[in-house]
């Protein structure tokens, strides 16, 4: 099975998100924080596009690499999900590590809230993701769908009418 | 907000950058004041009249993603440009195939959609007894109907008692409606025309059951309680039964007894009664505002729309499907 940095997003989000999202149930993409998510992405920064290079991982895109400073960014809206982004963007490091940059990090930016953080790969970190990532393929296998959560973020889920739909 | 366009004059629809322009002509093939339309304001096009339209155009609505349903001049069907699916289907699509191949997986889905017409059916009925029309009697029989569903065993057996079902229950439209009778259903071709606005009708459910099919992973050739192939895209029937009711009859019940609809609103072409245009509009526009209408929804603590509310259901079939919950058909509570 092939785990990309949405699977770890998801993990840490919630485990029926990523049993959905693993089985390939996606859902329309009219929601308005996709939408803005997308805005932000394409706005903020338009005048980046000479230092930093799109790098694909394979299994995973990363929009904009500093290839001479070897630094990841990542754009995230809101600080809400803070813990899922940090580990989406430590998978990325170790993506990078397992690729021969084991000494790439990475930077979280919050346009909108004119906020940013680092974030480093340590290798307990490295061994934790190990570890999801072989959750990852247990809870994706597993027959039965994953309970809800019942979070004040379903709301906001794309999946939110799929799992409480009655 | 995205909304569905009705187009019957004949003419031509072509691309104009990012939007459509509809350029009708008229009886002596004389072009007219063309109209525009932003093609982000479009959620499918529903055409009544001859159109001229090249593969440039139908290229444009299949990226935007919208679906244009064809009607002939007696108001029949006759097909759909289904855009390109922009959800991939997967595993779902295997679910649903599987659910179909075992009787006994698929008597679980059907029994419930059959419950939920009938369900459905009741609701009108009880509701206008409330108000004094002898309903009583078509009530009676077709809750008695109702407690064999889940005895049977098989789909034509399910069939059959939904088709008694659905004679009780035109008997029961009868005493409801005031002036115009249905006097049994027929189809091909409507005799009267209660039967001719019920078939109108229950084609343009077929069709947003279609459009909301469309924006789920379901497949909408393969079916539970029809047989796939009764129609190319029998998951609408399906869906369409628990609807109808609700939406279409109700439609057709307000129409006729407030006088919106006459007989004078039809023509007879040698026993084909048919709506004029007039008709049509009337009926269409009522018909988007019952779509359009929104009840608070139970689970979701939110206002939905009815359109919505058959996306809904679509989810809820793929919750069965996958094992997440137990498919309950949607049932009428007021
Ligand atoms: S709506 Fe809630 S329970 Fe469902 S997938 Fe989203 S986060 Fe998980």
């Amino acid at each position: 099975m092939i785990i990309t940095a949405t699977h770890i997003n998801y993990y840490h989000i919630c485990h029926r998100k990523l049993w959905l999202f693993s089985r390939g149930i996606q859902m329309e993409h009219t929601s308005e924080v996709v939408e803005e998510a997308k805005l932000i992405h394409e706005s903020s920064y338009p005048q980046r596009s000479s230092k930093y290079t799109e790098l694909d991982l394979g299994v995973a895109k990363i929009d904009f690499y500093d290839e001479k400073n070897k630094v990841v960014h990542e754009i995230k809206k809101s600080r809400k999900m803070e813990t899922a982004h940090q580990w989406q963007v430590k998978y990325y490091l170790l993506l990078l590590r397992r690729a021969g940059v084991p000494e790439a990090t990475a930077i979280l930016e919050y346009p909108t809230l004119k906020k940013t953080m680092e974030v480093f790969l340590s290798d307990d970190d490295a061994h934790y993701l190990e570890e999801v990532e072989q959750e990852i393929e247990q809870i994706t296998r597993q027959e039965k769908v994953p309970e809800k959560i019942n979070k004040s973020f379903c709301k906001k889920c794309s999946y939110y009418d799929l799992c409480w739909v009655e | 907000m995205k909304k569905t366009y009705y187009l019957f004059n004949p003419g031509r629809l072509s691309r104009k950058d990012n939007t459509l322009k509809f350029t009708p002509v008229d009886d002596d093939g004389k072009e007219l004041m063309p109209k525009y339309i932003p093609v982000e304001n479009v959620s499918d096009l529903y055409l009544y009249g001859s159109l001229d339209a090249n593969s440039a155009l139908y290229n444009f609505l299949g990226k935007s993603r919208i679906n244009v349903h064809f009607f002939d001049y007696y108001e029949h069907y006759t097909g759909s440009f289904y855009a390109k699916e922009y959800l991939q289907a997967g595993k779902l699509q295997v679910e649903q195939t599987r659910h179909y191949l075992s009787d006994k997986n698929r008597l679980e889905i059907a029994r419930p959609l059959i419950k939920g017409a009938a369900h459905n059916m009741l609701r009108n009925l009880k509701y206008y007894k409330n108000r004094g029309k002898n309903t009583t009697p078509a009530i009676d029989t077709i809750e008695q109907w109702i407690s064999d569903i889940d005895q049977s065993q098989a789909i034509d057996q399910l069939m059959g008692i939904e088709g008694n079902i659905r004679q009780c229950y035109y008997i029961g439209i009868d005493e409801i409606l005031k002036d115009l009778k249905m006097e049994g259903r027929s189809k091909q071709p409507p005799k009267n025309e209660v039967n001719s606005l019920i078939s109108f009708g229950n084609m343009i459910c077929y069709t947003i059951c279609l459009d909301q099919i469309y924006h789920t992973q379901l497949n909408p050739t393969i079916s539970f309680l029809h047989e796939p192939g009764a129609r190319r895209f029998s998951l609408a029937l399906d869906i369409a039964e628990i609807f109808k009711p609700l939406l279409v009859d109700r439609v057709i019940f307000s129409l006729l007894n407030k006088q919106q609809l006459k007989a004078d609103d039809f023509h007879d072409g040698t026993g084909r009664i048919t709506l004029k245009e007039k008709g049509k509009k009337v009926f269409l526009k009522a018909w988007e505002d019952r779509l359009n209408q929104t009840i608070k929804h139970r689970s979701l603590g939110r206002h939905v729309s009815y359109k919505h509310l058959i996306k809904l259901e679509c989810y809820k079939l793929c919750n069965h499907l996958i094992g997440a919950k137990e498919y309950q058909p949607f049932k009428a509570w007021w």
